[in-house]
């Protein structure tokens, strides 16, 4: 009651400031521009919110507050739109999406896959709210009780969803997931700052590869080559087959799941330290479990989707509570958002949420508002933007891989994030083409830096314990929290190697001969063996161990992988080649030649810089790849390096130089 | 690369501020400054830091301000070039040679740290770069209350048998100040390093996690305060400031806790001389009193120099500049002209001997080695 008497008012009071118009008018802006920044991927909500940042100081406070919040809220929404369309995951938040959400494009199903993700995003964000709403007022001993076994242990949780989405092969699952793990050390570790298989020679490499590109890498280069072999459009069919509504019809047809995932949005998000990075697998993962008929995950399910877009904006609800609680960011997007409060004075703490409630549920509502909008928007569009899906892809995809290249370039601003991107994206095609999960790959590689961390610090505050009395150390570690998430993932294993098998694997994977499978086997052998070796020879305990583990444990699972290609026929699931079968075999242009084209794209921006090099790259392609006439080329051409134009000078944003301006001073947008 | 960019940023900036229907207060005065005058221009303010961190906060707390006391009100946009520990960004900046004012610099305490000990990642060079501003702060160090108990005033012998544990983000990073600190009261603390930020470090201090830590002065007026007040934890002792003479006082934000200086004088097992307590007063020196500065490239011309010192004294002597800055900088001074330079030499220069005691010593207790 006492919990009630508190919060009305101040809900009255919140809600009496949203509802005012100059409020809601600062609200849409920020759900516009959120969903115009969104909508590319690599730019969420941390360009956003720069973008907005320098207009904060005396800006009156709601109004402000009204625009940022807006922002934030739509960027987990707008993301969805590449993950679905493209297969490119538009942020950390919709990686989940991608693997049944553009299946469903393919199929001509993108308008039902958007509307369903949509309209789940908005539940979850409206759950969130009001679930926040009630949390917020006693969440402080809640989330104190989290500490690192127990963040170690959601960790853990996030790494076990390998075993669902490991493919046919659980083993192939393993080692996708130790590689993942294992370039996620690379550059400097994080306890102690020894350096792993990098030196101060390559300074690019010392912040180890960053997440956007690793995304980019591996899921949108492989897909965008793969159907630029085909030359035809996303959609087989070439048409949509089902249309909005019928994603709205399978929303509510799973709402329960809905429901669950939401929660599980929140709860992880309110957890500060995770960020996003888990939420999306915790709850693919868990959809896929409480499922009765497995077998169309991975090919289309559109349950795939309600699952993940339902956690992922229940999460950014969730990522409020840290924040506002404790001032301690559980996002990048949020950190950039509490530098924004304080700019208009407010100063987030434990009396934000004791003396400012009013303000702290103007946040939360207004989080909540702006999902309905962008979302309600994003709905009303999905039938229009699906649309991109019917066109001939030979036309979308230079501007695409104009996008991801200047994306690419915003994580360092170096041209080693050209190089990067080139070698993760060859890296990416080798994993589909052979069958290696891609998802395990990024699971291990999003999580090894927390699995480290928290391992070290947990390690070490529990020696401490120990050290002091047994029980003291025994309750520090297995807590009733760890305990039951261990309980959680010893079940999430079981049932995911029992049935994981149903999942992310075409019933008779295509076949040739032994060599292709085993070059490559043995070249992540290799690699994953050069990097025990170097790690080995640290000399620091703390930033040796996890490399040196997680390295035996997947040279343990190449080596069982090569005993195994030794003792089967060529036939063998383990030989899985998609080059050698299926639609991959018979696209009409090669491999290597359509990846090429990539590659002359960057290698040409570090020559000329990637404006110059882009206006190259756009007429030789629409020429002589797309072979359209010399005036549409004109035209797109004009379109993409001015709209490319516009985004970088809007964003404040550089374009990569390459050699030519290092002698020559051009003029902006040459630069 | 980057530095001419300006055309295009200011439009584009004066379109969002329409569209958006957002102004930036007045211009206030815009007399010549030397002749200088940014009318259309965009000033690209680079930090070497991610957009989530302190150095953010005050970077975005300035750049508004900037552009109100610059001639002609160019825009100010803060840029993020984060990387190696803010090394990577000092090096591009190294190589800039911008000399119309478009192009500054903010520095902070992780700059100079692995510039001061000899990182081998460090192709910068801080002589080279024209000092406009130096901005202070403090840091207090706090204990749970029944710890805090075992003090015997000012003396901290009662604490040499606990096993002390803190959350921190490096050996060689601003907490050096406090690890060697604590070491010298005779105190066993065990960092455990791989946190992110300092307020990682207080999370694991409310979850009972670590049981001694220390923030900075505004994230402790901020957020340990409240602590304090519920009785969650005991403030310990600031570091202490400097006064004009060069002496460390007792830090003027926190007239009621005593400075590190005390304490160590009280505890038998520290001493205010010698190598350790030079080496100690070295590094706070660097780490705290000038931690965050703004540069610009050494091309830049002394006009332009002059008309950002102007614009800083006149940010600073703003009637409402107290109230501002309370909550993003904490109550210290923000230091021009001769008094930025002046501690500008503080935080780039300490004496060999320190040098060589903080290697060894980091070397010896925690097998960190920066060659």
């Amino acid at each position: 009651m006492d919990l009630l008497a508190t919060a009305l008012p101040a809900l009255g009071e919140a809600l009496a400031l949203i509802f005012h118009p100059q409020q809601l008018m600062f609200l849409a802006i920020g759900v516009l521009l959120g969903l115009s920044v969104g909508v590319f991927p690599g730019l969420g909500g941390i360009a956003g919110l720069s973008l907005v940042l320098p207009f904060m100081f005396g800006m009156e406070p709601v109004s402000g507050l009204a625009l940022m919040v807006g922002l934030i809220a739509v960027v987990p929404t707008s993301d969805t739109f590449a993950s679905v369309l493209l297969g490119i995951p538009g942020s950390t938040a919709s990686q989940a999406t991608v693997l049944d959400g553009f299946p469903l494009s393919k199929k001509g199903e993108a308008a039902r896959a958007l509307s369903a993700a949509f309209v789940s995003s908005l539940f979850g964000g409206l759950l969130g709210a009001l679930v926040l709403t009630f949390f917020i007022l006693v969440a402080r001993p809640l989330i104190l009780a989290f500490g690192l076994p127990e963040m170690l242990m959601i960790t853990i949780l996030g790494l076990s969803m390998v075993a669902i989405l490991a493919g046919r092969l659980p083993l192939k699952g393993v080692v996708a997931a130790g590689l993942g793990l294992m370039i996620g050390t690379i550059g400097e570790a994080p306890a102690g700052g020894s350096l792993r298989m990098v030196n101060y020679d390559m300074p690019y490499l010392l912040d180890g590869f960053s997440l956007v590109i690793v995304g980019l890498g591996i899921f949108a280069i492989p897909e965008i080559v793969a159907l630029l072999r085909q030359d035809r459009a996303i959609s087989k069919s070439g048409g949509l087959g089902k249309g909005w509504l019928d994603g709205l019809r399978d929303w509510f047809s799973n709402l329960w799941l809905s429901i669950r995932c939401s929660v599980i949005g929140v709860l992880v998000g309110v957890i500060p330290g995770l960020g996003g990075s888990v939420v999306d697998w915790i709850a693919y993962g868990f959809t896929v479990q409480s499922s009765k008929d497995k077998s169309q995950f991975g090919k289309g399910d559109i349950r795939g989707v309600i699952g993940p877009e339902s956690s992922n904006n229940a999460k950014e609800g969730g990522g409020l509570v840290p924040t506002l609680i404790f001032g301690i960011p559980g996002s990048g997007s949020m950190a950039v958002f509490l530098g924004g409060l304080a700019l208009l004075g407010y100063d987030p703490g434990p009396h934000m949420v004791r003396h400012n409630l009013d303000i702290t549920y103007t946040i939360v509502w207004s989080l909540a508002l702006a999902n309905v909008m962008g979302a309600g928007l994003c709905i009303l569009l999905s039938g229009q933007i699906a649309k991109l899906t019917t066109i001939r892809f030979t036309l979308v995809a230079p501007f695409l891989f104009m996008v991801i290249a200047f994306a690419a370039f915003q994580s360092r601003q170096s041209l080693g994030d050209l190089v990067a991107l080139m070698a993760i994206g060859a890296l990416g095609i080798f994993l589909r083409r052979f069958e290696f999960s891609r998802p395990a790959f990024l699971i291990g590689f999003v999580l090894s830096a927390q699995a480290e961390t928290f391992a070290n610090m947990a390690n070490q505050i529990a020696a401490s314990r120990f050290r002091r009395s047994f029980e003291e150390g025994f309750d520090y570690i297995a807590s009733p929290i760890v305990l039951i998430i261990l309980a959680l993932t010893v079940v999430s294993v079981i049932i995911g190697i029992r049935q994981g098998k149903q999942i992310l694997g075409s019933d008779n994977p295509p076949t040739g001969s032994k060599r292709a499978p085993l070059i490559f086997l043995l070249c992540v052998t290799g690699y994953v063996a050069w990097a025990w070796v170097d790690a080995l020879q640290i000399n620091m305990t703390s930033d040796k161990i996890f490399p040196a583990t997680v390295g035996a444990v997947t040279l343990i699972g190449c080596l069982a992988l090569l005993i195994r290609m030794m003792l089967v026929p060529e036939t063998d699931a383990v030989f899985a080649d998609h080059e050698r079968g299926g639609e991959d075999r018979d696209a009409p242009h090669g491999l290597w030649s359509t990846l090429g084209w990539f590659g002359f794209l960057l290698v040409l921006s570090s020559l000329l810089g990637f404006i110059l090099a882009l206006g190259i790259f756009l007429v030789t392609f629409l020429r002589l790849r797309a072979q359209v006439g010399w005036l549409q080329t004109v035209l797109l051409c004009v379109f993409g390096i001015a709209f490319m134009c516009f985004l970088a000078g809007t964003l404040g944003r550089d374009f990569p130089p390459g050699l030519l301006q290092e002698y020559v001073d051009l003029p902006w947008p040459f630069t | 690369m980057s530095e001419h960019t300006t055309p295009r940023r200011a439009a584009y900036a004066l379109c969002a501020a329409s569209a958006l229907a957002m102004t930036i207060a007045s211009p206030s005065l815009a007399d010549g400054h030397g002749g200088v005058d940014f009318s259309g221009e965009t000033i690209e303010f680079v930090i070497p830091f991610s957009e989530s961190g302190g150095s953010a906060r005050w970077a975005n707390f300035f750049a508004p301000l900037l552009s109100e006391a610059l001639p002609g009100n160019p825009t100010v946009v803060v840029r993020y070039r984060p990387g190696a520990g803010s090394t990577s960004g000092a090096n591009w900046f190294q190589e800039q040679d911008t000399d119309d004012g478009t192009l500054i610099f903010g520095t902070s305490g992780s700059t100079q740290f692995p510039y001061l000990l000899g990182d081998p990642r460090v192709r910068y060079e801080y002589n080279d770069w024209r000092v406009v501003l130096a901005s202070g702060t403090g840091g207090v160090a706090y204990l749970p209350p029944d710890l805090a108990g075992m003090m015997d005033g000012l003396d901290a012998t009662g604490l040499q048998d606990t096993d002390f544990i803190w959350g921190s983000q490096g050996a060689t990073r601003l907490d050096l100040v406090a690890n060697l600190g604590w070491e010298m009261l005779g105190m066993s603390v065990e960092p455990v390093f791989g946190i992110e930020g300092r307020g990682d470090g207080r999370l694991m201090f409310e979850r009972g996690e670590a049981n001694i830590d220390y923030q900075t002065s505004s994230a402790y007026l901020r957020s340990v305060v409240p602590l304090v007040d519920g009785g969650l934890a005991v403030p310990m002792m600031t570091w202490g400031a400097l006064d004009s003479e060069g002496n460390i006082v007792r830090d003027p934000t926190f007239p009621d806790i005593p400075s590190f200086m005390e304490v160590c004088e009280a505890t038998p097992a520290c001493e205010t001389e010698g190598p350790a307590w030079e080496a100690w007063r070295a590094f706070f020196i660097a780490g705290f009193p000038a931690q965050k500065m703004i540069f610009l490239p050494g091309s830049a011309s002394d006009d332009v120099v002059a008309t950002y010192s102007a614009a800083f004294n006149e940010i600073i002597a703003r009637d409402d500049f107290a109230e501002l800055s309370a909550a993003t900088l904490g109550v210290y001074p923000q230091m021009t002209e001769g008094g930025a330079q002046a501690a500008f030499s503080l935080a780039t220069q300490v004496p060999d001997e320190a040098r060589e005691f903080v290697l060894n010593w980091l070397q010896e207790r925690y097998g960190v080695s920066l060659n």
